[in-house]
């Protein structure tokens, strides 16, 4: 059961994994991200108290919501790698990093967009934006602590340890609106509740979500061959193939 | 050889290491005096560039005392490792077989008597000058103390992490300042409340609860990263 894994592992399996699944997450975003900008952008209804503005919401919303996602996939790879000591999952951190730094840049310039027509105001020390703001720094810290270190598995151990305890920030980010009276609207979407979100915008959002998940993934994959080919760049297998790849080119 | 029954072995080690580090401090007491020194000229800026009026400082004194004290414990960090570090001690506390948490937290514990509490007892001084009323005394102070544990461990996390690299200071200050925020959040409203005579119970309760959450958990991560960085 468990030989996936420990096969997944494996750096030369994972690249050209990889390499593989990349182009399926790319196109597969790309195609999603089209229908729902269309669902979200033109079938959908004007907001009854936003007008058209609400619909910044398709960037926002799945920016904001992978800006933790990737934190969460950060921080659990991190550990792994620490406890189980598997250097590919360490290589996974690394790679998600940047990645979840933009989303939470993405998420606080589309929020800061989206609030300057609503709250008057292009930014509001607000509990939620507060949060998330210091979820960029957890980001940047991490960042910089791993470039740091010449040796590449202390890097990846010592972040490992920022990173796990760098998730506390998540639920409070996540919940910040339910906890403080804050600016921020609610959640409007509920897995336990219904949603205060009409049908024919919500499909769309959540259209758009899976796309920038697939997105995510996609660029993952990117990001993990590229860690890859800089921590194994000595080793014979990856020589071959790059080679490989260089004459089928 | 006597057999020393391990509870009291690991309780003569924390004695020892708490006597150790007294003795350090008082023999060092300049490191003691300059996070100190730091917490009242950084006080006295504020002053000078926003208003003599201790009518307009009173809105900002409690923002202000709190910020002072996070960025002197900050500086103060720097010490705590460090030296221990450099001259073997904690590789031998490393190698010792005693369980590396609770010597380390152990330091931290003596560290935060040294730099915590002159900020604390400072404060109300500091407080003060800037305009604050003598009732919100108790609450600084609480506040503070409470908070300043909590700056101290969570510090200690990457004060330890940060160890073995070169120029860590500015490194140490990205890794934590972000982590303390909410501790600077509950202290500052506390204090904040308390000037306005309303309850102060919910921000400080939440302080102590950081508190504890951090004297739980941040000893096995201040060793895991030690491990790591002496290695």
């Amino acid at each position: 059961m468990w030989l996936w894994f420990y096969k997944l592992a494996s750096p030369p399996y994972a690249y050209a994994v990889a390499a593989k699944l990349r182009p399926w997450l790319l196109w597969s975003a790309v195609i999603l991200m089209a229908i729902a900008a269309y669902g979200g952008l033109v079938m959908a209804p004007m907001d009854y108290q936003q007008k058209d503005a609400f619909r910044i919401i398709y960037v926002h919303v799945p920016t904001a919501t992978l800006s933790l996602t990737v934190y969460i996939v950060l921080a659990v790879s991190a550990g792994i790698g620490l406890i189980w000591r598997i250097k590919l999952a360490h290589a996974v951190a690394a790679a998600c990093a940047p990645i979840g730094a933009w989303f939470t840049v993405l998420a606080l310039a589309t929020g800061s967009i989206w609030g300057k027509p609503m709250w008057g105001t292009w930014w509001e020390w607000d509990p939620r934006l507060t949060s998330e703001l210091i979820q960029l720094f957890l980001y940047l810290g991490y960042m910089a602590l791993r470039s740091s270190f010449d040796d590449t598995q202390r890097a990846d151990r010592a972040s490992a340890i920022l990173a796990i305890v760098g998730v506390v920030n998540v639920p409070v980010v996540k919940y910040s609106v339910v906890w403080w009276n804050s600016l921020h609207q609610g959640p409007s979407i509920s897995l336990t509740r219904e949603s205060t979100i009409t049908g024919s915008m919500l499909w769309p959002l959540l259209l758009m979500l899976l796309a920038f998940m697939l997105y995510f993934a996609a660029v993952l994959c990117d990001r993990i061959r590229a860690e890859i080919l800089k921590r194994e760049r000595n080793a014979s297998w990856l020589n071959a193939a790059v080679e490989t790849t260089a004459a089928r080119a | 050889m006597v057999e020393v029954p391990r509870e009291r072995g690991l309780l003569q080690i924390v004695g020892l290491i708490l006597a150790r580090e007294l003795r350090l401090a008082v023999r060092h007491w300049d490191q003691i005096a300059q996070p100190l020194i730091f917490f009242v000229v950084v006080t006295t800026l504020f002053p000078l560039a926003i208003s003599p009026s201790l009518s307009e400082l009173r809105n900002i004194a409690p923002g202000v005392v709190w910020v002072a004290a996070m960025l002197a414990s900050l500086l103060s960090l720097e010490s705590l490792f460090r030296p221990d570090v450099e001259d073997g001690v904690i590789e031998q506390w490393a190698l010792s077989g005693q369980p590396l948490p609770l010597l380390l937290l152990s330091k931290t514990v003596t560290h935060w008597l040294f730099a915590g509490l002159p900020l604390v007892i400072m404060a109300p001084v500091v407080g003060t000058a800037l305009g604050l009323p003598m009732s919100v005394w108790p609450v600084l102070a609480g506040s503070l103390a409470l908070g300043t544990g909590c700056l101290s461990l969570l510090g200690g996390i990457g004060a330890a992490l940060t160890v073995a690299v070169r120029r860590g200071s500015v490194l140490l200050a990205l890794l934590v300042l972000p982590l303390e925020m909410p501790v600077l959040i509950f202290g500052a409203r506390a204090v904040d409340l308390a000037m306005h005579g309303e309850a102060v119970a919910g921000p400080l309760n939440l302080l102590a609860a950081v508190l504890l959450l951090c004297l739980a958990l941040a000893p096995f991560a201040m060793s895991a990263a030690m491990r790591i960085s002496i290695e």
